[in-house]
């Protein structure tokens, strides 16, 4: 065989499709905008119906978006969305929600503690690990330079 | 030696009696519809998990080809079968239920021509005179263990192959009639240092090239189709262009099963379908039906593995490829 690992690389580009990126940047942007415009509204709405001040009525929207991404989840219909929408369903707070439910749900079947339990973090585990340690590294510039 | 270079001649009748093909919907919904002997409705098929489905598609396939063909235990000297899961678990447990003599072998994507080769080989050394062959896949269950949780939001690469839910079964016997296996070919494992798990058609392509180049050689056979078992659109892209440049073009008569058994434009289904299900249940209907027509006589039938770990993978390890080959002739 004439190719080696040097230059099959050429060969696998020439066949591998490209992703589309103008596409999945739009997508991207317009189901992320539509999820901040949901937030957008509950969050108002809190205020304008609840007479939630502002400050509180914020970590209350985000429970609201986590329980409807959730749910979306739970109904087989977040993956759906997470295929059109791409980064603009992942990166919002219902998009970790989904990564946290979706781990949760699928290993159900090896019972609550060493299935769901063990492994609900799966995916966020990371995004967990590097929030707590920033958290705690803007912590202690904040001490630092008070 | 029954042997001519790599390739392995079997020289007693090594006739495929019959086979036996159950496929998920999706696969029931592509082109091969009507080719399949069973379409389940869902992916668990009455089971509380992925995994007891895809074992009960080993099983009830094999149940089903013994019934078609009143065989009995008592006739059937050897069950060699294996999948893509972790301990080769729809294999073991369906061989379980089945209480057959059994080899189980892992050959990722390439199990059907590998336990086809061995069970030729077996009878032909006149080891055995009926032998069952049996693989199978699940796309759920193959997501789960290779990628991520199925609810998971995310983009499929383009270069992604989508995982084939089916079984097959195919009865190997001594006498009868039926096409014929002539002739085996145990690939070598061929790395290019391809790391992208979401290109398995590049990472098993040129494996593919150097097991159809050996048996072409050895055997100098004119076949009227070649067959890969599951490169998709980008393996066969890149086998096609390798043996064109080496002048040898086998482009008019060669085809893959992943991009037979799916409509790649309507499916859905990015690079074609793969999985040890695909090269399975595409030989079991489509092509044993067309070499039972007398539609092709010769077959080159060649599956294709990615002996892809996870944890390899995350290691820095790239994805070795297998290619096993069957010359079969009516």
């Amino acid at each position: 065989m004439k190719y080696n690992k040097d230059n099959y690389k050429q060969v696998v580009d020439e066949f591998t499709p490209k992703n589309k990126m103008l596409k999945n940047c739009v997508m991207a942007f317009i189901f992320g905008g539509a999820i901040c415009l949901v937030g957008e509204i509950i969050n108002d709405s809190f205020v304008a119906w609840l007479g939630i001040s502002d400050e509180e009525a914020s970590p209350m929207t985000a429970v609201v978006l986590i329980g409807i991404s959730a749910l979306l989840t739970g109904l087989g219909w977040y993956d759906k969305l997470g295929k059109i929408g791409g980064a603009g369903t992942v990166v919002p707070i219902t998009g970790f929600a989904n990564s946290v439910v979706s781990p949760a749900l699928e290993f159900k079947r090896e019972g609550l503690i060493l299935g769901t339990a063990a492994n609900i973090f799966k995916l966020a585990g990371p995004v967990l690990v590097f929030g707590y340690f920033s958290s705690f590294i803007a912590g202690l510039l904040s001490m630092l330079f008070k | 030696m029954k042997k001519t270079g790599k390739t392995y001649i079997i020289k007693d009748d090594v006739v495929i009696r019959d086979t036996y093909t159950i496929v998920g919907k999706k696969e029931g919904q592509g082109p091969l519809k009507d080719k399949f002997d069973m379409v389940i409705e869902d992916d668990l098929w009455g089971e509380d998990t992925w995994e007891k489905c895809e074992l009960k598609m080993q099983k009830i396939a094999v149940e089903n080809l013994k019934n078609k063909n009143s065989l009995i235990n008592e006739n059937i000297d050897l069950l060699i079968s294996g999948d893509l899961l972790n301990q080769i678990t729809s294999s073991s447990f369906a061989a379980r239920a089945l209480e057959l003599p059994y080899i189980g072998v892992y050959g990722a994507c390439s199990t059907m021509t590998l336990t086809m080769g061995l069970g030729a080989m077996i009878i032909d050394g006149g080891f055995a005179e009926n032998v069952i062959c049996v693989t199978s896949s699940h796309f759920c269950s193959a997501e789960r263990q290779y990628r991520l949780p199925l609810e998971m939001g995310g983009q499929r690469h383009m270069s992604a192959q989508w995982t084939v839910t089916g079984a097959a079964a195919v009865w190997l016997s001594k006498s009868g009639k039926g096409p014929k296996i002539k002739h085996v070919t145990f690939g070598k494992i061929v790395d290019l240092g391809v790391k992208d798990a979401n290109n398995m058609g590049a990472a098993m392509a040129p494996a593919a090239y150097d097991s159809l180049n050996q048996h072409l050689q050895d055997t100098g056979i004119d076949y009227d189709l070649i067959v890969t078992g599951d490169l998709g659109t980008v393996g066969k892209g890149i086998v096609n262009k390798m043996f064109n440049e080496d002048n040898k073009s086998i482009e008019s008569k060669y085809d893959d099963c992943g991009t037979i058994i799916f409509d790649i434009n309507k499916q859905d289904v990015h690079a074609g379908g793969s999985g040890c299900g695909c090269s399975a249940a595409v030989f079991g209907s489509f092509l044993y039906k067309k070499l039972l027509n007398n539609e092709i006589k010769k077959l080159l039938f060649t599956a294709t593995g990615a002996l892809h770990s996870p944890t390899a993978n995350l290691q820095g390890e790239s994805i070795p490829g297998i290619a096993h080959c069957l010359g079969i002739e009516v």
